[in-house]
Formats: C-alpha cells, sequence, structure tokens
C-alpha cells in the first residue's frame, strides 16, 4: 500500500493542470443540450484532442497517450477542478470506446475510435424504448437481418443529445421472434441513415436535449454489428458497467462541486454569519467526494490487481449520483431566496444531478444489484 | 498510487481471522461480558504469540515494527469478532506513543508491552480509559499525553452498554510524555473507525444471512425488496467507509499533512456506516434481534459504543469544517 502519487504521476497533473489553467475558455460554453452549445462543445472537444487530453488513457494510435488509469483519474481532478466545460463526447469515449474496445473488430476500431475521440462524431445512445426503462430486456425494436444488412423497425426514447448526435449505439432485437435476453443484438447506426428520424423532446430544463428515434426499415449494414449477432445482452452488459463506474462520472466532477461548494459557505458566512447545520452538510457532501475518491483508488487497485469491475459498479452510481443532488440541493439552501434565480448554475446543475438517480439505470434497479448480485439475496 | 496489500499483510489478516473465529466465538465474548475484566481467557495471549500484541513495537523492543498500514485490517477483524481485548489501546495507541515518546517511561514498559506481558491502556483525557483497571499504563490524550500507572491511581468505573467495554475515569499521578497528542488521539480515531467498519461487516454479513434462511409468506424475507434495499444501503456505506479508514491509516503511518482532516473523514463514514449496519441488523431481524439471548446484540452494542468513542460522526464533522477553513 503507497497511497502516494509517484513523480511521473505528479508531473502528469502538473502537465495537466498547466495546459488546462491556458486553455480552458473563460466564459462558459453555451447549453450542449441546444444546437449551437452542441456545436461550441463539440469545437472544444477538437481543442483537447489535437492536445491530446481529449482521452488520455486511449492507444496512441487512436489519439491517447497511453496514460494509466490513475492518471485519468488525476486528468479527471485537474479538468473539472479548472471549470472547463462538460465533455459532448462523453457518451461515445466514456461508455461506447470501451465496448468497442473488449468486442470490436480491428476494422471497427480503426474506423470509430478516433473520430470519436477527437469529436468529429459524437454518438447518442440508443437503448430505452417508450415501453423499456428499467427493463430493458423488454426492448421490441426489431432489426431482423436481410442479406448482409440489418431492417430496423421501432422506436428508441430519452436518446441524450439525439437530436444534434451523428451516430447512434442501439440495442436491437435481430432475432424478431425472440424474447427477454436473447436475440439481441448491437448495432451501431449512422445518424444520416434513411428511414430513422431524431425528434428532440425538451428536458426538465426546458432545452431540447432529449430525442425520441423513429426507425422505419432503417437498413444499417452488418460490419456495424458489434459483438456477436444476438449477443447483444452481453455486450450491452459490459457498457452498463461502464456507464455506472468511474469511467463516465470520475470523483474528480464532485470534488471539484464540493469545493466550489464550500467556497460558496464561506462567501455566505462572510456576508451573513456562520449556519452550523447548513455547514454540516457542506462537509457531509465534501466527504461523499472524498469517500467516492479512495473508494474509486481503492477499486483502481483491485482492477489492476486482475478483478473485474462486475457489479461493485453499482455502489458507484448509487453514490455518485445520490452525492450530486445532494450536493445541489445544499447549495441552493445556502443561496436561500437566490436559489431559485435561473441564471445561477447551481440550479442548473441540481436539475441535472437529479437526472442521476434515474439515467444509466434507476438507483432503485442498482441497489436490487447490489443486493442480490453483491451480497447474493435470493431473487425470489 | 497502490491500495493493494501485500501477501504478507493478507496472509496476516487471515491467519488472525482464523485465530478469531477458533478462538473468539460468541460465548466468549459473552464470557467477557460476565467476568471481573472485561476480557477474554486467552485471546490476548494467542494473540501476542502470534506477535499482533506487540506488532507496532520497534524490533529492537521485540516487536514486529510495523505501522498502521499493517494493522489495519487486523483492526478490521477485531471489529468483525467483536474482540473484547485492547488491540486500539495497546497496540494502535499505546505501543506507537511510547515509542514516539521514547525516554524512561518507554524503556520501563516497552520491551514488556511488546511481549504483552504489560498492557498498556489509552482514553481522551476528558472522556473515559477502556478496560483501565486490567491496565499497567494508561495514557490518558489531551492537550499533551499523560501516562498514569494505573497501581495506585484512582479509578470511577462505569457501565457501558457493552458489558466488556469497562469505563473508566483515571485520576492519579501522571508523567507527561513528550509525543504530539493530536497524533495520539489520531492513531485512536484511525483504529475506531476500523474496527466500526469491521463491525458493520458482521451486522450486515450476518442480517444477509438471516434473511436468506427466515421465511415469511412462503419465501424467505429477503426477496422483498424493502428488506434488500436496507441492506443495499448499509453495503453502500462500508463499501465507501473501507477504504477512507485504509486511507486514515496510511496518512497516520507516512505522517501526511492532511491526517487530522482525513482520519476524521474515516471516522465520520465509519460510524456513520455502524450506526446504519446496527439499526438495518435489528430491523431486518425483527424480534428475534431485539433478545439478550440472540447474539445480535454483542455486535450492535459494540457498534453503538465504537460509534460515538473518540467523537462520533457529528464531532469528526466540525473538525473537517475547521480544517476546511468554514
Amino acid at each position: 500500500m503507497d497511497l502516494s502519487f509517484t513523480p511521473t504521476e505528479e508531473a502528469f497533473r502538473e502537465e495537466a493542470r498547466t495546459w488546462l489553467a491556458e486553455n480552458v475558455p473563460a466564459e462558459p460554453l453555451a447549453s450542449m443540450d441546444t444546437p449551437d452549445g452542441f456545436e461550441e462543445h463539440r469545437a472544444w472537444e477538437h481543442i483537447l484532442f489535437d492536445a491530446g487530453w481529449a482521452v488520455v488513457s486511449w492507444p496512441e494510435r487512436y489519439g491517447g497517450r497511453e496514460a494509466s488509469l490513475v492518471e485519468w483519474l488525476i486528468f479527471e481532478e485537474e479538468y473539472w477542478a479548472s471549470g472547463a466545460p462538460g465533455r459532448v463526447s462523453s457518451n461515445g469515449v466514456s461508455l461506447l470506446a470501451p465496448t468497442i474496445f473488449d468486442f470490436g473488430t480491428p476494422e471497427q476500431q480503426d474506423r470509430f475510435l478516433r473520430p470519436m475521440a477527437r469529436g468529429d462524431e459524437v454518438w447518442a445512445q440508443g437503448w430505452s424504448e417508450p415501453d423499456a426503462g428499467s427493463d430493458l430486456a423488454g426492448i421490441k425494436t426489431k432489426a431482423p437481418r436481410d442479406g448482409d444488412h440489418f431492417v430496423i423497425d421501432g422506436q428508441k426514447t430519452w436518446c441524450s443529445r439525439g437530436a444534434f448526435a451523428d451516430w447512434f449505439f442501439c440495442l436491437v432485437r435481430t432475432d424478431p421472434d425472440s424474447e427477454r435476453h436473447a436475440g439481441l443484438s448491437y448495432l451501431l447506426v449512422p445518424g444520416d441513415t434513411e428511414g430513422l428520424e431524431a425528434r428532440a423532446i425538451g428536458r426538465l430544463d426546458g432545452e431540447p436535449g432529449f430525442a425520441e428515434l423513429f426507425f422505419d426499415g432503417a437498413r444499417v449494414h452488418e460490419r456495424y454489428l458489434l459483438g456477436g449477432e444476438g449477443e447483444g445482452w452481453a455486450v450491452a452488459m459490459a457498457t452498463t458497467g461502464s456507464e455506472r463506474g468511474l469511467n463516465l462520472r470520475a470523483p474528480g466532477r464532485f470534488m471539484a462541486a464540493a469545493d466550489r461548494l464550500v467556497g460558496l459557505y464561506k462567501e455566505r458566512a462572510d456576508s451573513r454569519g456562520p449556519d452550523l447545520d447548513r455547514r454540516d452538510q457542506v462537509v457531509s457532501a465534501w466527504m461523499g467526494a472524498q469517500a467516492y475518491r479512495w473508494q474509486t483508488y481503492a477499486t483502481e487497485s483491485r482492477l489492476r490487481d486482475g478483478a473485474p469491475i462486475g457489479s461493485e459498479a453499482s455502489f458507484m452510481k448509487v453514490l455518485w449520483s445520490e452525492l450530486d443532488v445532494e450536493l445541489h440541493a445544499t447549495a441552493l439552501r445556502l443561496l436561500g431566496r437566490d436559489g431559485e434565480r435561473a441564471d445561477s448554475s447551481w440550479m442548473d446543475g441540481y436539475v441535472f444531478a437529479l437526472s442521476g438517480p434515474i439515467y444509466a439505470g434507476t438507483n432503485e434497479i442498482q441497489r436490487n444489484i447490489i443486493s442480490e448480485r453483491v451480497l447474493g439475496l435470493p431473487r425470489r | 498510487m497502490d491500495f493493494s496489500f501485500s501477501d504478507d499483510q493478507v496472509m496476516f489478516q487471515e491467519a488472525v481471522r482464523d485465530l478469531l473465529a477458533n478462538e473468539c466465538p460468541p460465548e466468549v465474548v459473552r464470557a467477557a461480558w460476565e467476568n471481573e475484566s472485561g476480557r477474554t481467557d486467552g485471546v490476548w495471549t494467542a494473540l501476542a504469540e502470534m506477535g499482533v500484541v506487540g506488532m507496532t513495537a520497534p524490533e529492537s523492543a521485540g516487536g514486529l515494527g510495523m505501522d498502521e498500514t499493517d494493522l489495519v485490517l487486523l483492526l478490521e477483524e477485531a471489529g468483525r469478532a467483536a474482540l473484547p481485548e485492547p488491540l486500539l489501546e495497546h497496540t494502535a495507541v499505546g505501543i506507537p506513543t511510547l515509542a514516539e515518546a521514547g525516554g524512561s517511561v518507554a524503556e520501563a514498559w516497552m520491551e514488556q508491552a511488546a511481549a504483552g506481558e504489560a498492557t498498556l491502556g489509552a482514553g481522551p483525557e476528558a472522556g473515559y480509559a477502556v478496560g483501565a483497571a486490567a491496565c499497567d499504563l494508561v495514557l490518558l490524550i489531551g492537550d499533551q499525553v499523560r501516562a498514569v500507572l494505573v497501581d495506585g491511581a484512582s479509578l470511577v468505573e462505569h457501565r457501558s452498554i457493552d458489558w466488556s467495554r469497562r469505563l473508566f475515569e483515571v485520576d492519579g499521578e501522571a508523567v507527561a510524555l513528550d509525543a504530539d497528542p493530536e497524533l495520539a488521539f489520531d492513531r485512536a480515531v484511525g483504529a475506531a473507525a476500523a474496527q466500526c467498519v469491521g463491525v458493520a461487516q458482521h451486522l450486515l454479513d450476518a442480517t444477509v444471512e438471516y434473511v436468506a434462511q427466515r421465511y415469511q409468506f412462503g419465501k424467505p424475507v429477503g426477496t422483498y425488496q424493502a428488506v434488500k434495499h436496507h441492506l443495499a444501503n448499509t453495503a453502500l456505506k462500508i463499501e465507501f467507509a473501507r477504504p477512507a479508514a485504509r486511507h486514515a491509516a496510511w496518512c497516520i503511518a507516512v505522517g501526511d499533512p492532511d491526517r487530522s482532516r482525513d482520519v476524521s473523514l474515516a471516522k465520520a463514514l465509519a460510524s456513520e456506516a455502524v450506526d446504519l449496519a446496527a439499526r438495518t441488523a435489528l430491523q431486518c431481524h425483527g424480534a428475534i434481534g431485539y433478545t439478550f439471548e440472540y447474539d445480535l446484540h454483542l455486535w450492535m452494542k459494540r457498534g453503538w459504543a465504537l460509534s460515538a468513542a473518540w467523537g462520533d460522526a457529528a464531532w469528526h464533522r466540525n473538525r473537517i469544517a475547521a480544517a476546511l477553513g468554514i
């Protein structure tokens, strides 16, 4: 056990911090859930990529710098502490890419990873359907094979930034007679496919950040099948491990938010005097971020020793999503009557945080997974 | 950055776990509840023979020269077994503090303490020293660390809800040690946090086992989502307290500049975890858990005691607030 950072890791942190200090836009970008903001965020991804910071842990041939997982966690700490913009490419980079590394053919890896990393192709997830949310195995969208193509008919929904995205990673039923977990396949679908229409839906914040996808005889070539035909469930479960665990929401994001919350408390206390109840809530939120940090580094060590991430990712998902709500709710309480102001980044953050316990598998589902797969409680 | 324990550390943990499983079953803990000292008949000696009791003493004094990162897993095991022995006071606090202080007190006691022939107690100056009557020397930790010889000291005993924890107010002629009182305090806090994690883990494991075999309405109560989610919430608290407690041990071992803040982080998280584990364990056991005959309460009460000892969660949150400058 040695919980200090090596000189190499410290040098990496310093390099990241210096670059970010010089390059992070001074003014916040427009919301990435609007057409203009989406393109502003895409341009920022180009800048990150060209400087070698978009995907630090990836192989060099795809634009990475082969950083270790610890270095990636360090990068995330520095990235969010610097106040840099949200990552519009994150659903591709954090969720789909690990799955492509594990299941993709060399041709698929060469085709997709680099443009994804640069933000030239931004990906959105097409999994949920109107009648299949938590019960993902209940999806009905069909995609039977026709020669060397799959023909998709059906509907996907709650697709984040689906109205602006270039590509979709979809879970579909390639065996139309199958049920539940069998007969599913993982298809990569170009956004300009004929017979695919994406319609924006306003999210809770009023921005068109959601989309519904309508498939009407959309033909997708078999070279875009990720993993085996009919093996989509297993491939999808690899993605959920990334979605729930540390890939999508590294501790650095919450550490930075907790530090800002401490700063907010100081400001308020300076002008209005101390408020010990609220101070305690601030400390609790700070503690949650730190707890996540150490648990993540401990998990990284286990992964390095060869342990699989497995169902333990559900611990992380519940922790960070509920921490995020607590943290922003505490900030709004500190702001008092100013909390409701729509120009407050804390209110925006709160509204976004509220989606956390719902997306990527609701926290009720995560608690079922923890109790059944980690603790081994009987299913029925 | 590496959280992995060495093979030797893991083997030591497994050896202690096996020893406690054999030598410190609930009957032995119960016997300590009822006897004169509050301690077991023989487990401390067995731990001394294994090298655990004196592991933090320098090798020159007959110890193993180990530090908090070696000890933390054993403290978790002590909690898991509800061990009624002074591993915290003697091994985690007493010996390292004496070693730091040096001087005549260390010279007089270190070798005996390392061999387990003399027992060191510890307590906060404004609080209780657990098991002081069965110790030889007690360290009182306040603005300074003061060593009080038990022989000749005035001891006022109070009962704990955990009958194996004999609580003493200690007063007597004291020698001030040349040791950092905040470090001594943090050693105790860090050790209590690790023990809380172990107690919580046992409460969770015992409850998982119980709800899987307790049938109501024709199926195990552990199939019901309300029960599952209580247990998942408890598992979550433990999952995030444990790495913090191990990190705190490392901070103590290396003298990290944020040591006090991060030891408080560990104790606050571990106290919250064991509080929830005790509450969940009782609720999911139902009436059987509410009896004195059933063993569950041995761990519940140890959990309540350790949660509050050396600063409860709220106390440590306040300490963190001060460290954050708010």
